[in-house]
């Protein structure tokens, strides 16, 4: 075994899932042995050569990686026109959106299917917000030849309607879930329910990086390729290491992809951007580390939106894929620890970083990810001209052009 | 000796199992949540499980998903649901109750302040749905600190190796939860339980109750003979919710009727005396 390095940020999580105090595995007695058994399953894939090398295989033949890492010149020049002189660093995004099915989630979807298969488990439920996490777990079923079920909140259903067709092409099952507010939270709900009631023979398929440990481990482990692709990347362009990593966060699976394997980078700072909705110091926003406390829900425990009383609020936000009252719990403790900041940027801040970022790159982007852009806009400006700043551009925006037609007046 | 040892203790001695209905606090409404648990006893209730309204109920049902949004649309908070019991203390001491909920709104209130609050308000066991023994340390030093006994659900999937955990982090009873699923949805065969609660007696002297699917007065008969007690409580709250208005306010028989049917529960349990 590797003896750890001393004083790394990227040992965690310890034996019982715990990151700092949190995360863990708070479920229901019926699924715990079921969890024990994804853990345990993981535990020796993960170790598998043969295991890691198919889904190497499929992430270069199937997903398309590695996936570019472009300079966005224009996007840069445009930021240094209005910045002081000197001022207005490179910006960089990772071009997750490039990805078969236009967002990162693939890359742990494929990784999870493949855990299914050996578990031999024959069917999979997943949840999904934005429905890129639905629509990837349906194209993996649909590869692998096993039937799938989605549980999309039903907001979400009308807000998503491309993707919920999409799903529906894969030949997955959507299930609309009409509880709470029905979105994302409500989803996951009734995926667990739904899961503790078909035990024997159901993987569930977690998107981000909640829920019971080991599920925010392995999606993070799955989802550092996107950060070992960067650091390859910027070593082979610029010949260093940028100076700051920004990226969206709802659960967090593709910041804690981009941000893990640059931790013990020090020189490297971190920004998890929250939906902060119609702003934070409103009553709809996603912020939960921003505008939460610490709490348990979904299996783990993490920073969450909740009130007084301990119930958990309706989290909002433009961006299905963020609207979520919690996070993962290893955000919160690299929030307690410092090591990455967790800022905001509003539905409007979005909304304008998704058409600049259309306009100056000819890239649509997700509106998850126009929110991490949106922070660039404001953070490269006060750096360096000859810093870096990498973008994680985690998914494409078609799915969002109805939502943001709508949100500007525009009748398609 | 606890409320519950002495109550199981008890019906032991007469040869029956105990009826354990349920409630979910404030639901649809204070008053009437509060005449449900006042006329429980008389009802037949051995012991009593008051649920805690949560938003985010991982384990439950459409029926107690929706109790717990009433309750909470009234009002319901863990302290609230601590002031039901120190009203229903002052008219009855020997009827147990368990309170049955998730762990935010404890952890939110205080874990240890809980305890202390709910041993304080005549609470006498606690079923925290989404902490397993894996995380019992959270709660177990401060339930055990003031007598409370943390009840611990027994699933169909929990093997033989993990039996002897489970069981060694359990205090009070155990709570059989009887299919692989979530409340209020399908109930196990007689044979599944008599199958599974042999399996579970090898391991512990506790008295095991059963829950999850048990609605008819045969059905709770049934698992009473077979285990010690029975638990019910998406049927009692289906009943309520059929006897709510088009506002949602109780109609005036309403507490009548789900007490009716507790009554029933409790006659053809104390008319099915118990395997030797």
């Amino acid at each position: 075994m590797n003896k750890p390095l001393p004083n790394s940020m990227r040992q965690g999580p310890d034996a019982r899932g715990r990151f700092g105090p949190f995360g863990g595995r708070f479920v229901a007695e019926t699924l715990m042995p079921l969890i024990l058994e994804v853990e345990k399953a993981y535990e020796e894939a993960k170790n598998d050569a043969a295991f890691m090398a198919e889904w190497r295989r499929l992430l270069t033949h199937y997903v398309g990686r590695p996936s570019p890492l472009w300079y966005a010149g224009r996007m840069t020049d445009h930021l240094r026109a209005a910045a002081g002189a000197g001022q207005g660093a490179k910006v960089y995004f990772k071009r997750e959106e490039l990805n078969h099915t236009g967002a990162h989630k693939i890359n742990a979807v494929l990784g999870q299917i493949l855990l299914a298969k050996k578990m031999g488990k024959t069917r999979v439920i997943a949840e999904t917000g934005a429905g890129q996490h639905g629509v990837a777990t349906a194209t993996a079923c649909a590869l692998f030849d096993l039937p799938c079920t989605v549980f999309m909140g039903a907001t979400d259903v009308a807000r998503q309607q491309p993707n919920v067709f999409r799903m529906k092409l894969l030949g997955a099952e959507v299930h609309p879930v009409t509880s709470g507010a029905a979105t994302l939270k409500d989803a996951m709900n009734e995926a667990l329910r739904h899961w503790v009631a078909n035990v024997e023979d159901t993987y569930y398929c977690i998107g981000t990086v909640a829920g019971p440990h080991p599920y925010p481990q392995m999606v993070r482990d799955f989802q550092c390729v996107i950060g070992d692709e960067t650091k390859q990347q910027m070593l082979a362009t610029e010949g260093r290491l940028p100076d700051a990593l920004v990226c969206a966060v709802g659960g967090g699976s593709s910041a804690m992809g981009l941000f893990h394997p640059f931790l013990d980078d020090e020189g490297v700072a971190m920004y998890g951007v929250e939906a902060a909705g119609r702003g934070v110091d409103t009553e709809e926003h996603a912020a939960s580390i921003t505008r939460g406390r610490p709490g348990v829900l979904h299996g783990n425990r993490t920073y969450l939106l909740q009130d007084d009383h301990g119930q958990i609020l309706e989290a909002h936000s433009i961006s299905a894929g963020l609207d979520y009252p919690g996070i993962g719990p290893e955000h919160s403790w690299l929030h307690e620890t410092g090591r990455v900041n967790y800022v905001t940027a509003t539905d409007d801040e979005a909304l304008e970083a998704f058409q600049l970022c259309s306009r100056l790159e000819g890239i649509i982007p997700a509106l998850e990810s126009a929110h991490g852009l949106a922070y660039v806009m404001k953070l490269a400006p006060t750096m360096k001209q000859d810093d870096i700043v990498v973008l994680n551009l985690s998914g494409r925006g078609d799915k969002d052009i109805f939502t943001v037609a709508h949100h500007l007046g525009v009748k398609l | 000796m606890s409320r519950i040892a002495a109550r199981f203790a008890a019906l032991k001695a007469e040869g029956r199992g105990a009826l354990i209905p349920f409630l979910e606090a404030y639901d649809p409404d204070p008053a009437t949540s509060m005449a449900i648990l006042r006329g429980f006893p008389r009802a037949g209730a051995d012991l009593i499980e008051i649920g805690v309204p949560f938003t985010d109920p991982m384990a439950d049902g459409p029926t107690i998903q929706r109790a717990g949004q009433r309750g909470l649309k009234a009002g319901a908070t863990l302290s609230a649901t601590l002031a039901m019991v120190r009203d229903f203390r002052r008219e009855d001491d020997a009827t147990p109750v368990i309170l049955m909920g998730y762990f935010n709104p404890i952890l939110s209130y205080g874990v240890e302040r809980f305890c202390t609050d709910a041993a304080a308000s005549g609470v006498d066991g606690l079923i925290v749905v989404d902490v397993p023994p894996e995380e019992a340390d959270e709660i177990e030093p401060h339930a055990r600190a003031n007598g409370l006994d943390l009840i611990r659900l027994v699933a169909p999937t929990t093997d033989e190796a993990r039996l002897p955990r489970v069981l060694a982090a359990t205090s009070g009873f155990v709570y059989y939860v009887a299919i692989t699923g979530i409340t209020g949805t399908r109930s196990a065969t007689s044979e599944a339980l008599a199958a599974a609660i042999p399996r579970i007696r090898r391991h512990t002297d506790l008295p095991i109750a059963i829950g999850f699917g048990v609605r008819s007065p045969e059905q709770a008969a049934e698992a009473a003979r077979i285990a010690d007690g029975a638990v019910v409580a998406s049927a009692l709250i289906d009943t309520l919710a059929e006897n709510l208005d088009a506002q949602g306010r109780a109609k005036p028989d309403a507490v009548r009727k789900v007490l009716d049917q507790v009554r029933a529960l409790a006659e053809a349990i104390r008319a099915t005396p118990k395997a030797a």
